[in-house]
C-alpha cells in the first residue's frame, strides 16, 4: 500500500502531519510546496511542488502538471490531502487516474467548507469536514485533527 | 517573554501597529515580534522581518504568551506546546486575507474556550495592557496526533485495518 500525503504550507501541512498514525504500515510519500519541509518528515520520502492559488491561472496550470508528474512517478494507491490548491489538483489527477482519494477540509473552515473542499466533493472518493455542523450527505464528520 | 507572530504569507499591519502602540505599557516584559513584510513603521521596538524555523521554534518554546493572527498552524502549535495564545483574526475587509475564515475559526474556538480572542485592535490593546495584573493562561492542549476517531476512519477507508 502506497500513500501520497500532500498539502500546502502553514496550517494545512501541520494538520497533515497529525494524521501520521493513519499511514502506519503503509509506504508514505509526502509532498508540499516548501522544499525545506523535508526536515519535518525525516525518514519519509518527500517531494516539493510549486505553490499555486486560485488567483493565478498560469501558475495553476504549471503546478497541475508538476503534480501530475509526481503522481505518475510515485504511483500511489491512495492520495490524502488537507488542502489547499495543490491538494485539490492531486485529487483531480487521482480521479482521472483512478486512484483512491481523500480530502480532509482544514479545521480553519469552521463556518462553511472551503471553496477547494466544495470542488473536491466532485472528484474525491471521500471528503471529511472537521466540524460536526458542516457534515452532509456528501461530507463526513469523524473527529478532527486536534482531539 | 511574549512572542508575536503573524505568519509569513500576508502582512498584518493592524496587529503590528496595536503591539507598537501598547508596547510602552509592557514595562520590562520582553517582547519578540515577527512583522513579516508589514508596511507599518514600528517605533517602539526592534522588529524581526524573518525568523528562521529553528529560532522560531526556540522563541515559541521560551514564550509565556503567544500573540498571533488566527492561523491554524500557530494555534495548533500553541495547543501542542501548551502555551497561552491570544489571537486577533485577519479580516477580508482590510485585505488581510481572502475571506473571513479566521474570524469564523476564532469565534468557534473562543466559544469552545480553547483560546483567548481579541476581535479588533482595541480589544487586543486592552488585553495586553491588563497582562501585568491578569496574565493569560493556556486554555487547551493536545498531543501530537489527530483524534482516534479520525485516524480510525481514515485507516478503514484506505484498507489499512
Amino acid at each position: 500500500m502506497k500513500i501520497l500525503a500532500i498539502a500546502s504550507t502553514g496550517g494545512h501541512w501541520i494538520q497533515l502531519l497529525r494524521l501520521k498514525p493513519a499511514f502506519q504500515d503503509a509506504d508514505v510519500v509526502f509532498a508540499s510546496t516548501k522544499s525545506n519541509f523535508a526536515s519535518t518528515v525525516k525518514g519519509y520520502a518527500f517531494h516539493s511542488v510549486p505553490d499555486a492559488s486560485r488567483w493565478n491561472k498560469l501558475q495553476l496550470i504549471h503546478t497541475f502538471f508538476k503534480i501530475w508528474k509526481l503522481i505518475s512517478k510515485t504511483k500511489p494507491d491512495v492520495i490524502i490531502t488537507t488542502g489547499a490548491a495543490p491538494g485539490l489538483m492531486a485529487v483531480i489527477v487521482g480521479k482521472i487516474c483512478n486512484i483512491k482519494t481523500v480530502w480532509i477540509d482544514s479545521i480553519a473552515n469552521a463556518e462553511k467548507l472551503s471553496m477547494s473542499g466544495k470542488l473536491a466533493t466532485y472528484f474525491s472518493d471521500k471528503v471529511y469536514t472537521q466540524w460536526l455542523h458542516l457534515a452532509s450527505d456528501k461530507v463526513v464528520f469523524s473527529g478532527n485533527i486536534i482531539r | 517573554m511574549i512572542f508575536v507572530t503573524t505568519g509569513t504569507q500576508i502582512p498584518f499591519d493592524r496587529l503590528i501597529k496595536a503591539i507598537d502602540e501598547v508596547y510602552p505599557y509592557l514595562g520590562d516584559l520582553e517582547v519578540i515580534v515577527q512583522v513579516a513584510r508589514a508596511a507599518y513603521k514600528v517605533e517602539n521596538f526592534t522588529p524581526y522581518e524573518f525568523i528562521p524555523p529553528k529560532e522560531f521554534d526556540d522563541y515559541f518554546d521560551r514564550a509565556d504568551l503567544i500573540i498571533a493572527h488566527a492561523g491554524m498552524g500557530t494555534i495548533i502549535s500553541a495547543f501542542v506546546k501548551n502555551k497561552p495564545i491570544l489571537v486577533m483574526p485577519r479580516l477580508a475587509k482590510y485585505g488581510e486575507h481572502r475571506n473571513d475564515h479566521q474570524l469564523a475559526t476564532a469565534t468557534r474556538f473562543d466559544e469552545l474556550g480553547y483560546i483567548h480572542v481579541a476581535y479588533d485592535e482595541y480589544g487586543l490593546k486592552e488585553k495586553i495592557k491588563n497582562l501585568q495584573k491578569m496574565p493569560l493562561k493556556s486554555l487547551f492542549n493536545v498531543n501530537d496526533y489527530a483524534s482516534k476517531e479520525l485516524i480510525g476512519s481514515l485507516r478503514s477507508f484506505i484498507n489499512l485495518d
